[in-house]
């Protein structure tokens, strides 16, 4: 089998019934995408119906912290904040030893349904090592470009949702929705797309209900 | 061969890139601004604080191996080991009954380490980083030793990183070679990436260093061997660097910072 059926294997894969497992959701992209705003989104439209931890990678100060609280996000002691030596892509993809000892630790505080592991801010190749999450979802913006998904790259091509976001800047950064909806798919096969704009959706409904339906296949 | 040297492989997920080795805090309060002041640095560190770490990645070894090693090649630790219980008077301090007769007292040479690392983000850093590594060694090298490591709360970095040398075939003066190793790299990358120091300057300061720290390895590994002798973990080197443990603290209370310590 060639390397790149392997990972594609792996990525599609359904998630093994472990009940009193908590489901690990990576969410990686380029710099500015949306992935915060994503994560924020998630917690808020998901809080009430499961038991929710994050790991942020971003570069994380108080004031992160007392925005998510002061939002109304997540409690602070169900966020882990791990420090990558400016290398993201290392502790979410080679070296994910922090991130583990991260998520091990708000699954034994909190046996929470659902953890999300955000990478920091990184480039097109960035991708999460399915040895630290079960699925990953990877964010780009329409302001990036519409050729960013022509471009490819592990994240656009493999990974288990692409998330195209800012929808709403199409018009003023000059780029075709279409174009870039049409690559994605040529390049993803049957792998899922969502054109968003998280800012117009803050619910993130689509994203929600994605992240949802892999929550209760684990955790019926 | 191959084993011992992927343990010196910076690729070995171990959480080593999270760290600066105190350069982070040093770099952020102008005290390190070039490759001059780099190889000062390193200089000052290999012979203190890495003088520790060395003499007691090299205790793990002698204690882990070389029974506890894959390669083979004798009972004569566990032997030796042994005797020494049988030899050491019942009651004796420093003989807790919880040890099982014949493995090491792993907590004893533990608090040995904290007792030499004053500053509490430095021994939080070691132990991440121990628990890290350890997570890797367990399935690469799973050991006796190994697994005695895994049953603990998270031990020091240079004790998980000297019973895998002994897992991987290493003698303590490898062992010891191994923890300057890993300090001398991991604190030479980080300033690179912080400052933009040109990579091939920096590489040509490691390998200068390595003029200090073999004699140092040597050096360690010998006080080491002699205090898993003695069964005495006071017998571990004691030089520290205040500014480092000092520096250690404050960046742990600094926000937006790139590296855990």
């Amino acid at each position: 089998m060639h390397r790149d059926d392997l990972l594609t294997a792996h990525a599609h894969a359904p998630l093994p019934a472990a009940p009193g497992r908590a489901v690990r959701i990576g969410i990686g992209g380029p710099v500015g995408g949306g992935k915060t705003a994503l994560v924020a989104a998630l917690c808020r439209t998901l809080r009430d119906t499961m038991s929710l931890a994050v790991v942020t990678n971003d570069i994380y100060t108080t004031e992160d912290a007392d925005f998510l609280r002061r939002h109304g996000v997540l409690p602070d002691e169900r966020i882990r904040a791990v420090q990558t030596g400016c290398c993201p892509h290392t502790a979410i993809r080679d070296d994910i030893t922090a991130n583990l000892d991260a998520v091990e630790e708000l699954v034994a505080l909190h046996d929470p349904d659902l953890v999300l592991v955000e990478s920091g801010g990184d480039n097109l190749t960035a991708t999460f090592s399915y040895g630290l999450i079960d699925k990953q979802i990877f964010v780009v913006d329409v302001a990036g470009g519409d050729k960013v998904p022509r471009k490819g790259g592990p994240g656009v091509i493999r990974s288990d949702l692409l998330v195209i976001n800012k929808t709403d800047l199409a018009p003023l950064v000059g780029a075709d929705l279409e174009v870039m909806r049409t690559d994605a798919e040529r390049l993803r096969g049957d792998l899922p797309t969502v054109l968003v704009s998280l800012r117009e959706e803050p619910d993130a409904g689509p994203i929600a209900e994605w992240v949802t339906a892999l929550v209760r296949a684990r955790r019926p | 061969m191959l084993a011992l040297l992927l343990l010196a492989d910076s690729r070995l997920p171990s959480g080593g890139h999270g760290h600066s080795g105190g350069v982070e805090a040093l770099v952020d309060r102008d005290l390190v601004r070039s490759v001059d002041d780099l190889a000062l640095f390193l200089d000052g560190r290999v012979r203190t604080g890495g003088r520790v770490v060395a003499a007691a990645a090299a205790v793990a070894c002698a204690l882990a191996g070389p029974a506890a090693s894959a390669s083979g090649g004798g009972q004569q630790g566990a032997a030796a080991r042994a005797e020494r219980q049988q030899r050491r008077p019942a009651g004796t301090p420093g003989a807790p009954d919880r040890a099982t007769p014949g493995a090491p007292d792993w907590a004893r040479w533990d608090a040995a380490v904290s007792a030499r690392t004053p500053s509490a983000a430095l021994r939080a850093a070691s132990r991440a980083q121990g628990g890290a590594l350890l997570r890797t060694v367990a399935l690469a090298f799973p050991t006796p030793a190994v697994a005695a490591l895994r049953a603990l709360p998270r031990v020091h970095h240079p004790l998980v990183l000297g019973v895998a040398a002994a897992a991987a075939g290493g003698d303590p003066g490898q062992a010891a070679a191994l923890a300057l190793h890993h300090l001398v790299g991991g604190a030479s990358t980080a300033a690179v990436r912080l400052l933009g120091l040109d990579p091939l300057r920096v590489a040509a300061v490691a390998a200068g260093i390595a003029r200090t720290a073999d004699p140092v390895a040597a050096e360690a590994a010998a006080l080491a061997v002699a205090a898993v002798a003695a069964d005495d973990p006071t017998l571990l080197p004691t030089e520290g660097s205040p500014l480092t443990d000092v520096l250690a603290e404050l960046h742990r209370a600094s926000e937006a910072t790139l590296f855990a310590s």
